[in-house]
């Protein structure tokens, strides 16, 4: 036999399920490379998890390592050789390196030289062999966010590693991890199965099926959903499946049987959300509906094992549920009765971040930047007046025991009860609103006054960090400053709100900080930073639109990119790209850039322009900045382009026909002034320079 | 078959299972706590009392904070009394209380089958596994004023938590090894579960004595003291004395005492909280001075068994040799 199934299953306490598919993905990616390295031929690589094992079953593993045959380059002829044609003792050296004789070396010609080579043979080992000698490295070499010790060992792992499996064909492979040796012995279902020994690598999956383990992930996903459905029919519900829930309890059970309780209907009173939070956060219930979206007081789970008792399993989670709900109606009521400014009397007493003081503080700098935005828009008083109204109020549900309770109700609850203390319907609605967009794809804030505190609000926040040193390294992002900033950007992306600039939000926001003495780090540091944050997530937006490279580089290259405008003018670029002239317009802009660096802080003197190209120069010059003005004010990007492009062969045709770095100072310095301010023109673009052309 | 169970409704089920179970015992909070109890002490724990300076839980108990660091093996079983004045509701709330009771476990190292000995202990209170969903259910423990923090899971009786189960990762901001398990059964909340009540103070203690003919009169009074009666003045005052204290026994290597005097120290803090008398600015001063001395209390502990030569360390290696 010449080719066997490889097992390896890592037993473990249960992984929370957040970790698994990653986790698993990088045991396989892992797993591949160990066999390539070791030149192992494989096939087919076939992962496997629940909550408590992950493992990956390789076919076809070729029983034997490949042979290697390397020639390895030594020292040159002239080093290798005495003078009398012997092997020197470095060629020696070199022989007995590689495993070989010198009657083995060889001399070749490589580059131009005549070196010595040796050509080795490895002989390819039994497979079984060098799987115990290394395959365990595979297991240390999985990283999770988060990890941990147990008991005396030094080892790490996401949750205690109690078994392992490792197995070619029908032999145990007995590898170690965190003193456990590897076996053929997997255990069951904790509950409704056993220990079992594996017989064979590849009859790993139908001995767990016999041990009620539904290893594979998407037979036990499917199993879920047919049940779901099943009820769905049996009941007459719809079960609106909650992509993230499902991926949950997928990785919660090793054998799923879905089951369904009740509540009492007096709790459909209280607000949806609140209902579906409880069920779906809380206790991991998918909650139940009608064709019209409206709840049922009804709830569906699904357990880890069999039908046996589901009576008793059903029983346990309504108890659950009803004590919950219970606790829900009773903060909902006591809530109702809070007036908004007793609660936001309380945020004077939570902190927000301890650099930056209280809740209460925060909402006073909320306050003052969306006014600043409103009057920027020139608001009319009344909207103004509302504007600072919910300004004043949109944090007012954090001092609820709901939110308090169930925080990701946080915005929702503050409508509602904004709208029972009969606040103005669009305040309301801005309480709700400025929370907006939580998440990549996630609905923006619709009316104006909620979009206006939606970014007063994520401009505090991430000015204020940056203000005291706290930013996003690597993976780390706790305080959620870039999709924060991507919400920014996203709101600014609409043309109702592109009139704001980012410059304007990054300046009123530290001017707030500043005000509030809270500026720990020097402001223009913090203000470049700040720009540099915006620009990368812009870069992300960019990118996902399929936009080049080089035209990226480009457009965010510009003096002050803005959402907006930059993705606009991107689109131009690439449209342009296909164009015959396009080059020779942007090696102009480039040529004109290039020299600009070296002129001084002077304005140009038109007295001082004697040769008649770079009068014309000047007066393209003086065009095509009227012409982009107009351009830039209708955000009309492709006409700004094409007053730029007005200047183009003027720049070429004076490059042609004036010497620019003459004898005479005055007049070079006055044609590097000129190209300047070209160029200060070109920058407000984009930065040329970044474009790439195919040779 | 003499009865049918689907026909008796899920209380009489539960109680003629449990009922059978525990040899004709209906599980009363004071038979949980003789199980549990029973339990652990098979397993080898050490049956300790709860502590007599008020915490806040059962992982404040030198039994635990102290003994869970160090390489020296331990293995210890208490109830413990957990003071959290701000969850005072003067006896009107169902599930929340000024002092509820833990049922502590510590396991030092942690065994290799732990989640199979503690679902032995479920077994043993009636809860069949078979009959239930029991999951594992993520769920981190922190307590950063005393410096520790754990990995671990809330356990899961159909969809109830019952117990958190965790493997402390650091204590007194010592990593720890061996690493120790901590297991935490909610006493209250497990007697709701098995006796199936709605209401903490409708539960059964023994017999006739209810859990609220026990604890109802102290929930309401010292819900009212915490927050309507305490003397602000003299909490503040008592805090910098016992802190002084505590630091002048570190001086003197006295590490329990010290201890004593930094749960002293921890709890009259948490009156003050509780009592809104601490500002938010003061509010970290006051956690990190305690955090303070437990570190340092916990670093102290260490060099004393250290010194001692670890004594459980040695009894440890002759009981396995012998």
């Amino acid at each position: 036999m010449d080719k066997q199934t490889f097992l390896l299953e890592i037993g473990c306490e249960e992984i929370p399920a957040r970790f698994v598919r990653d986790a698993l993905s990088q045991l396989a990616d892992r797993l591949t490379s160990w066999f390539q390295e070791h030149r192992i031929a494989f096939g087919e690589l076939k992962t496997y998890a629940t909550a408590r094992r992950l493992a990956v079953l390789v076919e076809e593993v070729a029983t034997q390592q490949t042979d290697l045959t390397e020639e390895v380059r030594g020292p040159a002829a002239r080093i290798a050789k005495t003078p009398t044609g012997e092997w020197s003792k470095a060629a020696a050296g070199f022989a007995r390196k590689q495993g070989v004789s010198v009657e083995e070396l060889q001399l070749k010609e490589w580059k131009g030289e005549t070196y010595v080579f040796a050509k080795k043979h490895l002989q390819g080992q039994k497979t079984a062999e060098v799987l115990a000698q290394s395959v365990g490295e595979v297991i240390t070499q999985v990283h999770f966010p988060q990890t941990m010790r147990w008991g005396s060992d030094k080892a790490r792992f996401i949750r205690p590693v109690r078994w392992l499996v490792c197995m070619l064909g029908e032999k145990v492979i007995p590898i170690q991890f965190a003193q456990v040796t590897a076996g053929n012995v997997t255990n069951g279902h904790r509950f409704l199965g056993k220990k079992r020994m594996i017989p064979a690598a590849e009859l790993y999956v139908d001995t767990l099926r016999e041990e009620y383990v539904i290893v594979e992930i998407e037979e036990r996903k499917s199993m879920i959903i047919r049940q779901l459905q099943q009820l769905e029919v049996e009941q007459g519900w719809l079960i609106p499946v909650d992509a993230d829930l499902l991926e949950e309890v997928l990785f919660l059970v090793e054998y799923p049987t879905a089951l369904f309780g009740s509540f009492e209907k007096e709790f459909l009173s209280l607000p949806k959300e609140v209902l579906i939070t409880t069920m779906r956060e809380h206790q991991r219930y998918f909650p139940v509906e009608n064709a019209q979206g409206e709840l049922y007081p009804h709830f569906v789970t699904v357990r880890n094992g069999d039908t046996y008792g589901l009576e008793n399993v059903a029983k346990g989670n309504e108890k659950v549920l009803r004590a919950r709900l219970s606790d829900a109606r009773f903060f909902f009521e006591e809530d109702l009765k809070l007036p908004i400014a007793n609660a936001l009397e309380t945020l004077e007493k939570i902190v927000f971040l301890e650099e930056l003081g209280t809740m209460g503080a925060r909402v006073r700098r909320i306050k003052d930047i969306a006014l600043r935005l409103g009057q920027l828009l020139a608001w009319q008083s009344d909207s103004l007046q509302k504007l600072e109204r919910a300004a004043e109020i949109c944090k007012f549900d954090l001092a609820t025991q709901m939110v308090g309770e169930f925080s990701e109700l946080e915005g929702y609850m503050g409508q509602i009860y904004a709208e029972h203390h009969q606040e103005d319907p669009q305040v309301a609605a801005a309480v709700y609103e400025h929370h907006f967009p939580r998440s990549a794809g996630d609905r923006l804030p619709q009316g104006d006054i909620g979009t206006l505190l939606a970014l007063a609000d994520k401009i505090d926040t991430i000015a204020g960090s940056f203000a005291v040193g706290i930013q996003p390294t690597g993976s780390q992002d706790p305080y959620g400053l870039r999709r924060r900033a991507a919400g920014i950007v996203q709101i600014l992306l609409q043309k109702a709100w592109s009139k704001i600039r980012l410059i304007d939000l990054i300046t009123f926001a530290l001017d707030r900080l500043e005000q509030d003495d809270l500026l720990q780090v020097d402001r223009t540091l913090v203000e470049k930073d700040l720009k540099q944050f915006f620009i990368r997530r812009m870069k992300a937006v960019l990118q996902e639109k399929g936009t080049r490279y080089d035209v990226i580089e480009a457009v965010l290259g510009a003096v002050e990119p803005e959402p907006l405008l930059t993705v606009k003018k991107a689109e131009v670029l690439m449209k342009r790209t296909s164009l015959e002239a396009f080059k020779s317009e942007v090696e102009g802009f480039t040529r004109a850039a290039n020299l600009a660096k070296k002129a001084r802080e002077q304005s140009f003197d038109r007295s001082l322009l004697v040769e008649e190209a770079e009068q014309e120069l000047s007066q393209a010059l003086d065009e095509a900045a009227e012409r982009f003005q107009e351009a830039k004010s209708e955000q009309d990007p492709e006409q700004m382009y094409q007053a730029l492009a007005l200047m183009a062969p003027h720049i070429h045709f004076f490059f042609d026909h004036v010497m620019v770095m003459v004898e005479d100072p005055q007049i070079r310095q006055n044609r590097l002034s000129l190209l300047k301010e070209i160029n200060q023109l070109v920058e407000q673009f984009a930065a040329f320079e970044y474009l790439v052309f195919a040779s | 078959m003499f009865f049918d169970p689907m026909d008796w409704g899920w209380e009489a089920v539960s109680r003629f299972y449990f009922t059978a179970k525990i040899g004709g015992v209906f599980v009363e909070l004071q038979q949980m706590i003789i199980q549990l109890q029973n339990y652990w002490s098979k397993h080898g724990c050490v049956l300790a009392q709860p502590y007599d300076v008020e915490t806040g839980a059962g992982t404040l108990n030198p039994m635990t904070f102290l003994r869970s660091l160090g390489p020296e093996p331990w293995k210890v079983a208490y109830v413990e009394p957990s003071r959290r004045p701000a969850d005072g509701r003067y006896g009107d709330n169902p599930n929340r209380l000024y002092q509820h009771h833990q049922f502590q476990v510590i396991l030092k190292p942690a065994p290799a089958d732990i989640q199979e000995i503690y679902l032995g202990s479920l077994a043993a209170l009636g809860i069949d596994s078979r009959q239930h969903d029991i999951r594992f259910v993520e769920d981190n423990w922190e307590n950063p004023t005393f410096g520790a923090a754990g990995l671990g899971w809330e356990v899961w009786v159909d969809g109830m938590e019952i117990t958190q189960f965790t493997y402390f990762q650091q204590v007194g901001g010592l990593e720890t090894n061996p690493v120790s398990v901590e297991l935490t059964y909610g006493l209250e909340r497990l007697a709701l579960y098995i006796q199936d009540k709605e209401n903490v103070y409708d539960l059964t203690w023994i017999d006739q004595v209810k859990y609220g003919d026990i604890f109802y009169q102290p929930e309401y009074e010292h819900s009212k003291y915490t927050f309507e009666i305490s003397d602000v003045h003299l909490l503040f005052q008592l805090f910098e004395s016992y802190e002084k204290e505590a630091v002048r026994a570190l001086e003197e290597e006295l590490v329990f005492p010290a201890y004593d005097y930094i749960l002293k120290c921890s709890h009259t803090f948490n009156l003050l909280d509780a009592r809104g008398a601490v500002s938010v600015t003061e509010r970290t001063g006051y956690i990190g001075r305690v955090r303070h001395l437990a570190r340092r209390c916990a670093k102290a502990y260490v060099k004393q068994r250290e010194k001692l030569g670890f004594p459980l360390l040695k009894q440890g290696e002759e009981r396995s040799n012998g």
